[in-house]
């Protein structure tokens, strides 16, 4: 189908795009980033917003900055606009390549090439990988609004489906993850390779916490996580139509104990090469 | 904003300035506005990939997008490939040779696809490629003959390379300097 009208801005800054939805907000404004979701979402008419805020013309909001913190850590900054594509084919360094290894499990290439960082967090599919390895890694989601700035913990952002922490007049610019993880790793189980989830799971050993997505409504982090078995049993699941809870909890017991595995075996590599 | 806008598009080297609705996708301003009907239209959700085409050499669903987005990028079509007489280029050369079709629905959105794999991943795998050939839905082939035709494209276009290296005059002393 096509979408329904509405009307056009094309932001030239952050402040102009706070500015646009808060002047329009009795009239279902919605910021366009890759367009990935929206656009889909827009076409089958579930999604009818009056006004559409274009983001992807606003300067400095791609692109991934490495740094390095007082106490010697690498910390890494990808803005908003930063494409899963353009994660995947970066050199984050021993540190953070898992999220460019986990960038293959983000639907296909021309999905990865629009598709922003930004936009899934924000989006918040409880098997997004994106929101998944924002709380396996503690990370930290920078967003300004019309009082300025300010960083929400990816544990405190995921409220619900598709819900989250976000003010409607605020604008994601960044996401700071300030932990290393050298050794984590991400993998999942959907019916067609591309396809969002049924299960996902990451592991980081260093923390020893597991996160798992497609088991509830928002990514379900598990801080000193125990076996694969305790792990999936504790799970609290409903039979659905064509997923038994049985099935989801046998692929949370596997994926948990294959991401675990994954996680293992980079540290070799790279301990090796 | 008013309903219409003025759009300044890029596609396949030429310029179009076009009165369209924001609304109006880049699939649907391709094929209605400027007749370049090789972008064909599937699902409209991002699925099918039958409309794939190269917005700034990078694969991406031209469903997914609105024109008015893209007016500062270089777009590049199915029309694009071939010769203006009309020859194969070497992609849709090896898609006929090794059969990659049968329908023809899929085949502009696999074309671009593949083009603009190769042109970033040139030394592409077949197991890459087989990777990349998901990203795109075809009821017809199987999907063998499609890798096939993007594997033996890239090695022909490998070999073609090698040999312009291999008859390259030797630089002469100095000309580096
Ligand atoms: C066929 C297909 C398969 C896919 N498979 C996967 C998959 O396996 N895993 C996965 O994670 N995703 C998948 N996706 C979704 C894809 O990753 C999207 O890119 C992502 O969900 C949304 O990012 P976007 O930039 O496209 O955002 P958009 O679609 O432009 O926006 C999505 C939402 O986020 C809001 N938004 C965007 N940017 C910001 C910002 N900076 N600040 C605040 N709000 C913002 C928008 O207003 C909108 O509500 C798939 C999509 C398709 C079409
Ligand atoms: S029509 Fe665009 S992906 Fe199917
Ligand atoms: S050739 Fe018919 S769908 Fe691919």
């Amino acid at each position: 189908m096509k979408p329904a009208t509405f009307t056009y801005h094309r932001a030239s800054s952050v402040r102009d795009a706070v500015g646009l939805l808060s002047e329009l907000a009795e009239e279902e404004p919605k910021l366009l980033a890759g367009g990935q979701s929206l656009v889909a979402m827009m076409n089958y008419r579930m999604a009818r917003p009056g006004h559409l805020v274009d983001i992807t013309h606003v300067p400095g909001l791609a692109g991934i900055r490495r740094s390095t913190g007082d106490d010697g850590r690498a910390i890494l900054r990808i803005g908003a606009l930063t494409t899963h594509r353009a994660v995947e084919k970066a050199d984050l360094g021993p540190e953070f390549a898992v999220l460019s290894r986990a960038m293959r499990w983000v639907g296909h290439l021309p999905i990865r090439t629009r598709g922003t960082v930004g936009g899934s967090i924000a989006h918040a599919d409880a098997t997004a990988e994106w929101c998944l390895l924002a709380v396996l890694l503690d990370a930290r989601i920078v967003a300004e609004g019309p009082a300025g700035r300010r960083e929400i913990g990816a544990g405190e952002f995921f409220l619900g489906p598709f819900t989250t922490a976000l003010e409607p007049d605020e604008v994601i610019v960044e996401i700071v993850f300030d932990r290393p993880a050298p050794r984590a790793a991400l993998t999942e189980y959907a019916d067609r390779r591309g396809d969002f989830a049924v299960v996902a799971a990451g592991a980081d050993l260093d923390t020893g916490s597991v996160v798992l997505g497609g088991v509830a409504t928002v990514p379900q982090l598990v801080r000193a996580a125990g076996t694969p078995d305790e792990i999936a049993d504790a799970l609290d699941l409903r039979d659905e139509p064509g997923v038994p809870a049985a099935y989801r909890r046998g692929l949370a017991r596997t994926l948990v104990a294959r991401a675990r595995a994954e996680a293992a075996a980079t540290t070799e590599e790279d301990s090796n090469g | 904003m008013t309903d219409v806008a003025l759009v300044e598009l890029h596609v396949n080297g030429e310029r179009h300035d076009l009165a369209i609705p924001p609304r109006r996708t880049l699939a649907d301003v391709l094929r209605h506005d400027l007749g370049l009907t090789g972008t064909h239209v599937g699902c409209e959700h991002g699925i099918c990939g039958a409309c794939t085409v190269l917005v700034d050499g990078a694969p991406a669903r031209a469903c997914l997008l609105f024109a008015i987005q893209v007016e500062n990028a270089e777009i590049r079509t199915v029309e694009s490939l071939a010769d203006p007489d009309g020859g194969l280029s070497d992609l849709q050369q090896c898609f006929s040779e090794h059969h990659g079709l049968q329908c023809g629905f899929c085949t502009p959105g696999f074309l671009m696809l593949a083009e603009g794999y190769l042109a970033e991943e040139p030394e592409a795998t077949r197991e890459e490629i087989r990777e990349v050939v998901a990203s795109n839905l075809c009821r017809c082939t199987g999907y063998q003959t499609i890798t096939d035709a993007i594997d033996d494209c890239a090695s022909r276009r490998r070999a073609a390379l090698q040999a312009a290296l291999d008859t390259a005059p030797e630089p002469t002393a100095g000309s580096t300097a």
